[in-house]
């Protein structure tokens, strides 16, 4: 399970937060951070799909809602493959676990555990990972793990699930996750997924064939790493963020990029699919 | 030969004090009436095995019959924490409990390795994971062939794997189908398996993704319906989501957890008893 890439049992970490619309959809529906998170992401996957990367291995909870956003939004689809052995699922509404009669039903094929690991992430056949966790560090990094120390933690969190080797072997990693002072570290306590480890170069002399993380999605805007430093810079703000708020909600020296831009408006048409998804759910 | 049994004499048979047991189930078929039954029947000291160590195991380790857990993810999936593991892990209650943490991946090529007779599994996996300094069980090796560096897990054999499948013929040869997750891997790594069914009906139909283990594989063949709930058995039964979602609440203090247990199961004889205590009902 995902996280594997199972946002979910971070809720009670992350504090939930409305903002005020700042959409340009003239929908009457109130645009939330999630919804904010959501449609970037599947905007993203949207694209990925688009250029012929389309095999995403999915995590309940945010990121499973961004691909099956982006599945009614977007042709050709992503493909959803989820950790349970589900390939090509089309669900018509959202799984609550990856395990979901709905997510086998609806599927290309099922196969054991075992086979999803090996044949299909190990391999080599997944383009996109997505993942979430307790912490992210400035190299991308995440902590799914625990908060302190191993021996002695403050906080246990659910570990690892299939994350480490969707970090290591996806053609890449997309991280959701919201941007808190508390979350994005400089360091984190415990390394569950490697991202670009301590900088560059670690990943290549650790000979981890997958690309790490390329986009972080966030609640205030949007962070890419730098390609020569591999430090995370933010490079997208959502309508309305300031490059202060950013900095301020970031645990690390966060560098703004200096031709930062804002994200475009959730538009009709996204919010009005993705509220048919969640009314369906 | 699988012997048609009750769960309850499955249990008094195959779960000792002390015994090594894996329970499977990917989400999709979690033998949770068997884990009851090890709670009514007070074993301890169990070495516990399980991918993904939810509800099931919050239970048998809230109740105390667990000293070591071996596991790749413990959370409630889609609800948030594993109340009771988190207290065991944290704060030592009720006892100290100590952890083997692996990855998913890791994990079923320990499975696979156990039921293909082998000493270890082989992955690409665990690199430069913080999991490799405080998990002994996982170790590089370098290929023979190309030198390599993969990691190697050792192959996990327990002495009774527990899993819920649909149903059995009356041979006691066990069909599963929809998400198969580890549970042909995990019977055949066992030295004993107890597999809990929906059904046991004159004669096996084919399904579509469907497999059968065979009779002579299975050691006890218990007939306990709806016996995964709130898990569910594909074609028999849905996930009951919101069962999932009051776990919370019931497993987040020790008081309301303790009273749980003493007035459902340890207050209840069978799986039957504890759905009517619950006010389940038997069949979606």
């Amino acid at each position: 399970m995902i996280l594997s890439a199972d946002q979910s049992a971070f809720r009670l970490w992350c504090k939930p937060m409305a903002i005020a619309s700042t959409s340009a959809s003239t929908s009457a529906n109130q645009i939330s951070t999630d919804d904010l998170m959501i449609v970037n992401a599947a905007r993203v996957l949207g694209t990925l799909a688009a250029a012929g990367n389309a095999a995403c291995f999915v995590g309940i909870g945010l990121p499973s809602t961004a691909a099956n956003l982006a599945r009614h939004l977007y042709s050709p689809e992503p493909v959803l493959i989820y950790e349970s052995g589900c390939i090509g699922s089309k669900p018509t509404r959202l799984p609550l676990s990856i395990g979901d009669g709905e997510l086998a039903d609806t599927s290309d094929s099922v196969v054991s555990v075992p086979e999803i690991f090996s044949y299909w992430l190990q391999a080599g056949r997944i383009d996109v990972g997505f993942l979430g966790g307790a912490q992210l560090d400035k190299f991308g990094n995440i902590n799914s793990t625990v908060i302190g120390s191993y021996e002695k933690p403050k906080t246990r969190l659910p570990g690892a699930g299939g994350a480490p080797e969707i970090a290591a072997t996806a053609g890449q990693v997309i991280v959701i996750m919201r941007q808190t002072k508390r979350a994005f570290v400089d360091r984190c306590d415990f390394r569950t997924s490697f991202g670009f480890g301590d900088g560059p170069g670690h990943r290549e002399r650790l000979g981890l064939r997958g690309g790490g993380p390329k986009i972080v999605i966030t609640d205030l805007g949007v962070l890419e790493p730098d390609p020569q430093t591999c430090e995370l810079v933010q490079t997208q703000m959502h309508l309305g963020v300031t490059a202060e708020q950013c900095v301020e909600n970031t645990g690390w020296k966060l560098r703004i990029a200096e031709n930062v831009i804002t994200t475009e408006a959730v538009t009709d048409r996204e919010v009005n699919a993705l509220r048919e998804l969640q009314s369906a759910t | 030969m699988a012997e048609i049994l009750s769960l309850k004499e499955a249990i008094a048979r195959f779960v000792k004090d002390g015994s090594t047991i894996a329970m499977e189930g990917f989400t999709h078929l979690i033998p949770h009436a068997a884990g009851h039954e090890i709670i009514r029947q007070s074993r301890r000291n169990l070495h516990a095995i399980r991918m993904t160590p939810d509800m099931v195991y919050d239970q048998l380790i809230g109740a105390g019959c667990v000293s070591k857990l071996t596991f790749s993810w413990g959370g409630n999936p889609g609800v948030g924490s594993l109340h009771r593991f988190r207290d065991a892990v944290e704060n030592n209650w009720p006892h100290q409990i100590e952890i083997e943490e692996h990855s998913h991946a890791g994990m079923a090529a320990r499975y696979v390795a156990g039921a293909s007779g082998l000493p270890f599994g082989v992955l690409r996996g665990y690199v430069g994971t913080d999991l490799v300094d405080q998990t002994s069980s996982i170790k590089t090796i370098s290929c023979p062939f190309t030198n390599e560096e993969l990691t190697a897990v050792p192959a996990i054999n327990p002495d009774v794997s527990i899993i819920h499948a649909q149903r059995a013929d009356r041979e006691g040869n066990v069909q599963i189908w929809g998400l198969l997750g580890v549970q042909r891997e995990s019977v055949l790594a066992a030295k004993a398996s107890i597999v809990t069914v929906e059904e046991i009906v004159d004669k096996l139909t084919p399904v579509s993704g469907g497999v059968v283990i065979p009779s002579w594989v299975v050691s006890a063949v218990c007939l306990v319906s709806n016996g995964a709930h709130p898990s569910y058995a594909s074609g028999y039964s849905e996930r009951d989501n919101s069962f999932y979602k009051s776990w919370d609440d019931i497993a987040k203090d020790r008081e309301s957890f303790v009273e749980w247990v003493k007035n459902h199961i340890l207050g209840t004889t069978d799986f039957d008893s504890f759905s009517r205590s619950v006010g389940i009902s038997a069949l979606v």
